[in-house]
């Protein structure tokens, strides 16, 4: 699996990452680190908590991350997630918190498959 | 040169090494997971950081709460941020800006349009640092320049009119001093220090119109006829005149100031001066200060037709009315800086002319917010810096910073690893770990020593036991309060070291322990105890006490029969089970051999408390039954005095020993005669051990 295989796996921009960040080791490195950030942990744990302030912020950083590497599906829906949570709790966030999980899972699956494939 | 340093501050480490990664080869990157470790970064970089990466949510404190910081701290005005958010509402992007950020880039952001921006970002500020350092140099030069000017052309007046040149000098520098008395009794003349320094330098032109009066008047040695104080009378006129036909300039305050110091310096306060007859404070009080000034040094000069009068005698006149009515604010003025005149005046003029310029030059720099410090200064700060956390390593031992605002504390290195908490810890007040270290108690008692020094005496010693990772210590504080050289001034923090005194202190602690204390049950000493119960009797007499002497009834039995070793353990348990039956105030002795002292205060009856020691001495020990004889004497019956009570005590207990042993009884009247039971005793220092005829006598 090549990296603009993987990207086209989990709904990413591959040409979009590759013209901001301009070097292809540069964006293989930040996609590989991807599978480290805890912030989705940090999502989980505040959304079983209830704790609504940490989980907007950890919806946040990971909509920011996802910007920087134009992981677009992901993207979206953490964004969406980060707006439903900015005042506090609304209804809608318990299905986009789903559906970032889904989302995330998938655009992690894809990482793994290409790390795979790459040796790594 | 060094890399210059960028600080980026995002809570995401994907974020921060994305940015680190493209910035990393030109420049020194600096990281913080949240706004208050940005600040503390800031801080403690301050002066060195060139660029802030700015992200806006964050844990602690977010991006707009490190931008409050920066403002208040006035650090945005020397370091430039770029905020990098992934929020693009146009309400946080204004925010920003309305905080003093430089930039702003939101998220997807382009590797080339970061790097770029951040390159200009830094060029600017550079540039811009060097234009302020040239302007401000610039300034110093042309105000050096344009009173040079002032001065030469004022002495060609002086010199024409056969004066020593002092004049001109002496003028300003008076004029400038009670202006500056002046500002600080009243603000009715609205004047700030511009307003001062412009006066004292159009001071110089007084006279300017001088320069139309015939040289044979004004050079004439004896008395002006009237015709000819008529014409030396213009020159005030003159001067407006000429002042008022420059073709250029006529807005400049300092032209301004100086038509009205030449046109009005010889009114008078009652309206008898000339050329115009103003009257109070129709004249304008920079004249006033002239005319005032020129009086003085007119007095203390010597001039063709007078000798010079001595400052205070000038000051007598000019108080007494001698020279004419003078404004009775201004006057006090003069009265005010009389002494500070005088030394301005006697030193080595041109010394102090130089040093006030340069007074004005600093106070001048200071109006300019964005003057930064030199290069040079942060040069010798980095350098400074160095040194001391290279001798901060060496010397092993807990340094310590503490900052008010924003509340921070720093550690050096090694302090930080033995205490097992961070260098930078902010809101220490806060942080659990960090109060268990000392406990509540000892950080209050050291806040409280620290806030009661002051500016001339900062310095304080504190001892506390520390708890370190592995065990508490015994350590010394030794810390010097910073005060802020505000009016009045502020505490700001405190420096200082912790030092280890465990070690000395428990030898201390030890030999304190064996001077006072018996060896064998571990209670006090005689002579200990004999201290403590005066000391109690001497400083609150009237409370309600008795003193107890017992013994072991049939001991020496114990120790003949099963041993001394036996012995010593039935005192040992003696001794604890006094302790136990005893309260904390009390105090307890072994008095020496079987023999024990106690010293007892009781809010309620006496004997019921004698009682109930009585009945927790006596039992058995392995079989050997213990009963004691004790004799009790109160102050109530003897008086307040330790030797009385003892033997009053001790002829108790003789009593009880001399009927049969095995009880108590107070001392009463019918034992004065009564024998001593304590015979000289081993280990005891022999104070008891006293004739019958000397007890006789104290108990008179």
């Amino acid at each position: 699996m090549t990296l603009k295989e993987c990207y086209a796996a989990m709904g990413g921009d591959y040409d979009e990452a590759m013209g901001r960040l301009r070097s292809e080791k540069l964006v293989q490195k930040f996609v590989l680190k991807f599978l480290s950030d805890q912030s989705y942990d940090l999502l989980c744990a505040s959304m079983e908590a209830k704790n609504y302030e940490d989980a907007f912020r950890a919806a946040h950083t990971i909509k920011g991350v996802c910007q920087n590497l134009s992981f677009t599906t992901l993207g979206k829906s953490s964004s969406a997630l980060s707006e439903a949570l900015r005042g506090g709790y609304t209804p809608e966030a318990d299905g986009l918190a789903e559906q970032v999980g889904r989302e995330y899972q998938q655009t992690v699956a894809a990482i793994r498959a290409f790390q795979e494939a790459a040796g790594e | 040169m060094d890399k210059q340093k960028i600080l980026i501050v995002d809570d995401s480490e994907m974020n921060r090494s994305i940015l680190a990664d493209m910035l990393g080869d030109e420049y020194e990157i600096l990281e913080a997971e949240n706004g208050n470790e940005g600040v503390a970064m800031l801080q403690k970089h301050s002066g060195e950081i060139s660029l802030v990466l700015l992200d806006i949510v964050m844990p602690e404190l977010d991006g707009f709460g490190v931008l409050d910081m920066m403002n208040k701290n006035r650090w945005i005005e020397d370091v430039p941020v770029i905020m990098i958010s992934a929020e693009s509402g146009s309400a946080h992007v204004e925010r920003a800006f309305d905080r003093g950020v430089t930039d702003f880039i939101s998220r997807p952001f382009d590797a080339l349009i970061v790097h770029r921006r951040v390159v200009n970002t830094i060029l600017l500020y550079a540039k811009q640092k060097k234009l302020v350092s040239l302007v401000a140099d610039q300034i110093y030069e042309k105000e050096h320049r344009s009173s040079l000017m002032i001065d030469i052309l004022s002495h060609i007046v002086e010199f024409r009119n056969g004066e020593s040149g002092m004049h001109v000098r002496h003028v300003h520098t008076l004029t400038e001093t009670m202006l500056t008395a002046l500002i600080q009794k009243t603000d009715k003349y609205r004047l700030n220090q511009t307003d001062i320094s412009i006066i004292s330098t159009a001071s110089a032109l007084h006279d300017i119109g001088k320069i139309a009066i015939p040289e044979e008047i004004l050079n004439k040695p004896g008395r002006f006829t009237d015709e000819e104080f008529a014409i030396m009378k213009t020159h005030s006129m003159e001067g407006a005149k000429m002042l008022e036909a420059l073709p250029f300039y006529q807005n400049e305050p300092l032209v301004k100031a100086a038509y009205q110091i030449c046109r009005w310096h010889h009114e008078r306060w009652d309206g008898r001066g000339y050329p115009d007859g103003l009257k109070g404070d129709e004249i304008p009080i920079s004249a006033q200060m002239v005319a005032l000034a020129d009086v003085y040094d007119a007095l203390t000069s010597e001039r063709v037709y007078k000798p010079a009068f001595s400052h205070e005698k000038a000051i007598e006149m000019i108080l007494n009315g001698e020279c004419g009515t003078f404004n009775p604010l201004v006057m006090d003025c003069l009265r005010d800086c009389a002494d500070e005149i005088l030394e301005e005046l006697s030193g080595d003029n041109t010394l102090r002319q130089n040093q006030r310029e340069m007074q004005n030059v600093a106070r001048e720099l200071h109006k300019y917010e964005e003057l930064t410090a030199s290069e040079r200064t942060l040069e010798l700060l980095e350098h400074e810096r160095m040194k001391y956390s290279f001798f901060a390593a060496m010397t092993e031992e807990i340094q310590f910073e503490f900052n008010v605002q924003p509340p921070m504390a720093t550690l050096s290195a090694w302090g930080a690893e033995k205490l097992g908490v961070p260098e930078i810890i902010m809101d220490p007040a806060q942080n659990e770990k960090v109060l268990e270290l000392l406990g509540e108690d000892n950080w209050q008692g050291l806040a409280d020593a620290l806030h009661a020094t002051n500016p001339s005496h900062p310095v304080i010693t504190y001892d506390c036991m520390i708890r370190y990772k592995d065990g508490p210590r015994w350590a010394r504080i030794m810390a010097r309060a910073t005060w802020s050289s505000d009016e009045p001034p502020r505490y700001t923090g405190a420096i200082g070291k912790a030092i280890d005194i465990h070690d000395s202190r428990m030898k201390l602690d030890s030999l304190e322990r064996m001077a006072t204390h018996d060896a064998m049950t571990g209670l006090l000493n005689h002579a200990t105890a004999k201290k403590r119960v005066q000391e109690r009797l001497r400083d609150r007499p009237d409370g309600k006490y008795a003193l107890i002497i017992f013994d072991l009834d049939h001991f020496k039995q114990a120790n003949d029969t099963y041993g001394h070793m036996f012995g010593d353990r039935v005192l040992i348990h003696v001794a604890d089970k006094l302790r136990q039956s005893i309260r904390d105030g009390d105090i307890a002795a072994r008095a020496g051999g079987d023999e024990f002292l106690i010293f007892l205060e009781c809010k309620m009856e006496i004997e019921p408390a004698v009682q109930r020691i009585y009945s927790a001495l006596t039992g058995k020990f392995e079989n050997f039954p213990i009963s004691v004889s004790m004799g009790v004497a109160t102050i109530d019956k003897v008086g307040a005095d330790y030797d009385v009570l003892f033997q009053a005590a001790d002829k108790a207990l003789y009593t009880v020993k001399r009927s049969g042993r095995g009880y108590f009884r107070f001392y009463d009247d019918s034992m004065v005669r009564t024998l001593s039971a304590i015979s000289p005793i081993d280990g005891g220092d022999g104070t008891e051990n006293k004739t019958q005829s000397n007890k006789g006598e104290c108990l008179k």
